[in-house]
């Protein structure tokens, strides 16, 4: 494993920011940390990364204790800083330096994250997402096997978003581990194996997409429209189904899904057109988020 | 030593783009050239070159200006790195504390040392320019330049302690302007009250040579003073030079920089990012 968790625990002059959190990063996997704004991803970040003690359980990092083998680890803090009167270039040629990695490679790096243009500006004029990538192309230095990336996307415009997913399969597919941590389910979902979710420091739960979608047992929308005029007739074949505007909603555990579905299909011309609609993401979210009562 | 280089050669850019070099190395040359062009009148009486009149007087202006310099561009080290968010990020890259505090005194060190350099240079040209006998005051003027270079590194080192103690840039340079103060003024101050009050007793005689050595600046002056041919040009505690023997003040300007640094490093290794 290359990161492994156990009953983590971690106290802020008695507030309980970690509570017995266990999970682990095998790898080559790319794992999202979801969490509200306080849940603790920050924190566990920073433990994983050696910054900060810790005041329980145990934290094994490329085999070793946090911080022990930081030349495996990359990092790119929430809200990244870099000093404003440097430019993009020399911040990246200090920080491969820094790795032992040949500072020639700072142009490519930008490159990398599409910076090339704006390398020789000072970062005191870059915007927030420039800045963001900034911290990116240092993360990318010198073949990190672990990637600790805290709320990575944000400030990141929707096409850099893409891009720097797309950055993120390059690295896993050369056996890379990523955690990154999120906000928000719908910014992680397509692109990730694993999710784990805290909350109020605690992990709630854990699992890939459909296995949490699953566990969760939120109940399936039917969206029927009914044919012209067929509305009223409708209604008294589906008398769960609620009238919203011309089409009926008929929401069902989702293992009975296509026995309601048969049931629609019954009734021949009289539908118009069904959607299903499963649970969003945002809603799984709130589910787990929401469960142990924040 | 890569890292380390690295770091220091960042922080000159630093050092250079916020005119800290300029800044340094203007102070520096205007007051060493006032200095030596005031000091220019009763040479010939007391039967010294020219150049050691001006040492005793540069003297008494790095005793100011060289740990004041080193404050304002140490104090912000650390704090200045909390305060902006750069402190986690640099910590997880492969490089110890002491590595990162030595790459930013490097760099700090070399602005210092120019700024030396060239007011002192600019000084001493200024003696050989107009007495051919300047040349018997050199040893003075490498041995002045040496030494505020390590007072210099004595500041730098407790201007990083208190940036790391401090944690934000304001109170920090608070903190600074306050060692200043008690260092180069209130110290001497407090120790000519205590002379005066004790009126040539033991105190004068035994605590006060003791006192002088443990004070960075006063060290300074008095290892320059005592070493130098121009003890009966200064003023101040000139009386004190010929009580303490050169050794004592050499050996207090040297180690007080380690002192400083190591205060710094324990300092440093205690700030959570
Ligand atoms: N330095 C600190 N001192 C005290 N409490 C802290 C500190 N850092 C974080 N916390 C608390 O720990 C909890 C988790 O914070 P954090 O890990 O930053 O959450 P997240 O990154 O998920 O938003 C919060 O309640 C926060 O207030
Ligand atoms: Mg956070």
């Amino acid at each position: 494993m290359t990161l492994k968790l156990q009953k983590l625990t971690k106290t802020y002059g008695g507030a309980k920011a970690l509570d017995g959190v266990t999970f682990s990063v095998a790898p080559g996997e790319r794992v999202a940390l979801l969490g509200h704004n306080g849940a603790g991803k920050s924190t566990l970040m920073k433990i994983v990364l050696g910054l900060i003690p810790f005041d329980g359980g145990t934290v094994s990092v490329l085999g070793a204790a946090p911080g022990a083998s930081r030349q495996g680890v990359a990092y790119l803090p929430e809200n990244v800083a870099f000093h404003p009167a440097l430019t993009g270039e020399e911040q990246i040629r200090l920080f491969l330096s820094v790795r032992g990695e040949p500072p020639r490679q700072a142009r490519d790096l930008l490159a990398r994250v599409g910076l090339h243009d704006a390398a020789s500006r000072r970062i005191g004029t870059y915007s927030k997402g420039m800045r963001q990538r900034v911290g990116l192309a240092q993360a990318l230095i010198g073949h990190p096997r672990l990637l600790i990336l805290d709320e990575p996307t944000s400030g990141l415009d929707p096409v850099s978003r893409r891009d720097f997913y797309a950055l993120l399969d390059g690295l896993s597919a050369e056996g890379a581990s990523i955690l990154l941590s999120s906000h928000a389910l719908t910014e992680v979902e397509a692109r990730t194996d694993r999710i784990v979710i805290l909350s109020g420091g605690r992990l709630v739960a854990q699992g890939s997409m459909e296995g949490l979608r699953h566990e969760a047992g939120l109940p399936v929308a039917l969206v029927v429209t009914p044919a012209t005029g067929q509305g009223g007739c409708l209604a008294t074949h589906l008398p769960q189904a609620e009238r919203v505007g011309e089409k009926l909603v008929l929401s069902c555990p989702a293992n009975q899904k296509l026995t309601n579905l048969a049931r629609i299909a019954a009734l021949g011309p009289k539908v118009a057109d069904v959607d299903v609609i499963p649970p969003s993401l945002e809603d799984i979210y709130s589910h787990f988020s929401k469960r142990d009562g924040q | 030593m890569t890292a380390i280089l690295a770091l220091a050669l960042a922080e000159f850019r630093i050092g250079i783009r916020n005119r800290w070099l300029a800044i340094a190395v203007g102070l520096m040359m205007l007051f060493a050239l006032v200095l030596s062009a005031a000091g220019s009148g009763p040479t010939g009486s007391l039967g010294v070159d020219r150049l050691s009149v001006t040492v005793a007087s540069l003297t008494s202006l790095s005793v100011y200006l060289v740990p004041l310099m080193a404050l304002l561009m140490s104090f912000d080290a650390v704090a200045g790195e909390v305060e902006r968010g750069t402190l986690p990020l640099i910590l997880t890259y492969p490089v110890s504390r002491a590595q990162l505090l030595a790459g930013k005194a490097l760099a700090h060190l070399g602005i210092l040392t120019l700024a030396l350099v060239a007011g002192f240079g600019a000084a001493g040209g200024l003696a050989f320019a107009l007495d051919g006998q300047a040349a018997q005051g050199l040893p003075a003027l490498i041995r002045l330049t040496l030494s505020s270079v390590a007072l210099g590194a004595t500041f730098l080192g407790l201007g990083y302690a208190i940036s790391a103690r401090a944690r934000r840039p304001s109170g920090a340079a608070g903190l600074a302007i306050g060692l200043w103060l008690v260092a180069v003024v209130l110290y001497d101050l407090g120790l000519l009250a205590a002379v005066v009050a004790d009126n040539g007793g033991a105190f004068t005689l035994q605590v006060f040579p003791l006192t002088l050595l443990a004070n960075p600046a006063d060290a300074f002056r008095l290892y320059n003073l005592s070493a130098s041919q121009a003890t009966a040009a200064a003023a101040g505690v000139s009386a004190a030079a010929g009580a303490v023997p050169v050794l004592w003040s050499a050996l207090s300007v040297a180690l007080w920089p380690a002192l400083a640094f190591a205060l710094a490093l324990i300092s440093f290794r205690k700030v959570l990012p």
